[in-house]
């Protein structure tokens, strides 16, 4: 992650601000910062999605592509997880500095998506044990300022409800052998559920509190996180601990309830404004990246 | 709790005086200045097929026969006497580099900084030895622009009472072109707390101290925690901070202080929201129009 040097002072300060639940841009220990979000921005996917979270920017691509399934899963799809830490977000991510981060941030994509309920899998089988749709999500850090897990997973929460997946069937030519073909017309796709997608909540331990949505500073100031992945229902999918500080087990119970508590508050806004974004059609303004 | 999630909006600066468009003078890079050959060119121009053309996007300043051209985004250009904030990026031999949002780090002599108790002296080996002991690697400074190095590096010194190391508060992150260049950049606000504007962008918000204690000159940092109600208005002149940034609004302590006084009805958090920032720059621009018109 991108670091901020910050001096003792400023530390006492922002740790004291959290004590008191008044943090330096105003915010309570569970409040986020701003966020947009604007789906279809990138014409040659098969869905993305942009998020900005205070000044984090993260831009996501879903491609779905035509793939054997894996051995043990004959009758399911799968989704392949890609997050690339762009130079563009801070110098720290020249070169191969990004790859570890982004690394980490694919492995723990791969652990909140890893079971049966966050997406259909059986939706993207087209024949058992030979063909299935792939989804390759590509996830590009543009700007960093703190939090890009949650930031991911609600542009990936985003870009997931925005895939178009085209509708495929599936003909027996003369030497049996299975044809696959594509509809005709574009607007002829499938569309996934995300309802059970879940989002990622991460906790900073800083002084005696957690805190939400931490911004650089915020971060400099603790020495532990706990990221947790809840759906809409409150379910938790994947729990991990970052950083190098220890955190006692009845703190790692409170950040759990409140991450839960936090992560069901998400979705209802995040799912309404999607579907208040597609209700508008063609009449929706793009912005795009040079708003 | 709930998170405030919109779809995105194309922003546009609230500008109340002239349009933008309606001056000559603003070029961008690769624009024709002039195609007479008698002028020299300054900073920000070159010679392209006898033609006098723009390499920044800025306005074009004349002087006699020498045509530059001022960018309207750049980094910090020191000029000897500017109060500048910055951040201790290294220790070294017998100096300290600065962070001050310029092309090259600033240094800060150690003979630059006054001792402890105000002694004059020649710094010994064991003054350079006791160098982190005053200033380590992130700590904040506010100092004045001493000379300027033949490669553009700024010398800096602490050798008033009222620079040197910085205790609690808060620093902002902005442009240097935002900020205006006045007397004192030192204000005590009456809204309840302090404000050091550098020239190089950095702004410095902290807690106005009690008594004017006997200035220690950075050497004694006061950790006691800062009152809540100190931290609401250090919070909220933060978010204003940068809705004026956002909005281009020129910064000293009278458009600060108009952009708090017409924040007042929003709740702190409240201010960075789009349409919260317009309103609040539109009634400090208001203002301001008011006051000098």
């Amino acid at each position: 992650m991108a670091t901020v040097k910050v001096s003792e002072a400023e530390k006492v300060y922002i740790l004291h601000g959290i004590r008191d639940d008044l943090r330096v841009d105003g915010r309570g220990c569970e409040d986020y910062r701003h966020v947009e979000i604007e789906t279809d921005v990138v014409s040659n996917t098969d869905g993305s999605a942009k998020v900005t979270l205070g000044d984090t920017a993260v831009l996501v691509g879903i491609k779905a592509d035509i793939g054997k399934p894996r051995p043990m899963v004959p009758n399911e799809g799968y989704l392949e997880f890609f997050v690339d830490c762009s130079a563009n977000a801070t110098p720290e991510f020249e070169g191969r500095g990004g790859e570890e981060l982004g690394t980490e941030l694919s492995n723990t994509l791969y652990k909140v998506f890893n079971n049966k309920h966050s997406v259909d899998l059986k939706s993207l089988c087209i024949s058992a044990g030979e063909h299935c749709w792939v989804l390759y999500v590509d996830v590009l850090l543009l700007q960093c300022d703190g939090n890009l897990y949650d930031a991911i997973s609600v542009a990936i929460k985003a870009a997931l409800f925005n895939t178009k997946i085209p509708k495929v069937h599936i003909s027996a030519d003369e030497e049996g052998a299975k044809e696959i073909e594509l509809s005709d017309d574009p607007y002829d796709c499938m569309r996934l559920d995300v309802e059970n997608v879940p989002c990622i909540v991460t906790l900073c331990k800083v002084g005696h509190r957690h805190v939400v949505d931490v911004t650089l500073q915020e971060k400099a100031c603790s020495v532990a996180s706990l990221i947790i992945s809840v759906t809409h229902t409150g379910t938790v999918t994947c729990t991990r601990k970052l950083g190098g500080g220890s955190l006692d087990p009845e703190s790692i119970f409170e950040m759990t309830e409140a991450g839960k508590r936090v992560g069901k508050a998400l979705h209802a806004p995040l799912m309404k404004l999607l579907r208040q974004e597609e209700s508008l059609g063609k009449t929706r303004q793009k912005v795009g990246f040079l708003g | 709790m709930a998170a405030d999630m919109r779809l995105p909006t194309i922003q546009k600066p609230v500008s109340l005086s002239v349009s933008a468009f309606d001056r000559k003078d603003l070029v961008v890079p690769g624009d024709v200045i002039t195609s007479d050959t008698g002028f020299m060119r300054g900073h920000g121009t070159y010679v392209d097929d006898d033609k006098l053309t723009a390499s920044v996007a800025g306005e074009v300043q004349r002087v006699d026969k020498l045509i530059c051209v001022r960018p309207l985004k750049t980094r910090f250009n020191g000029e000897v006497g500017d109060v500048v904030v910055g951040r201790v990026t290294e220790v070294q031999q017998k100096r300290w580099k600065v962070e001050t949002n310029s092309r090259l780090d600033s240094i800060l002599l150690l003979s630059s900084v006054n001792l402890p108790g105000g002694e004059l002296r020649r710094r010994s080996a064991e003054d350079e030895l006791t160098m982190r002991e005053y200033l380590q690697e992130g700590d904040l400074i506010s100092a004045e622009v001493q000379s300027v190095f033949s490669d553009g590096a700024l010398s800096m010194h602490t050798r008033s009472l009222k620079y040197g190391k910085l205790g609690q508060g808060v620093l902002v992150q902005l442009s240097p072109s935002l900020i205006k260049r006045q007397k004192t950049h030192f204000h005590n606000l009456p809204c309840g707390a302090s404000i050091i504007l550098g020239n190089n962008g950095f702004v410095w918000l902290y807690p106005t101290p009690e008594q004017q204690e006997e200035e220690a000159g950075g050497f004694y940092t006061n950790l006691e925690p800062v009152g809540l109600s100190d931290r609401e208005v250090i919070s909220r002149l933060r978010n204003c901070l940068l809705a004026l940034a956002a909005h281009k609004v020129l910064l000293y302590d009278t458009s600060v202080l108009y952009c708090y006084e017409s924040s007042v009805h929003h709740q702190v958090k409240d201010i960075l929201k789009p349409e919260v920032m317009e309103e609040i720059v539109m009634l400090t621009q208001q203002k301001l129009l008011e006051q000098e018109g």
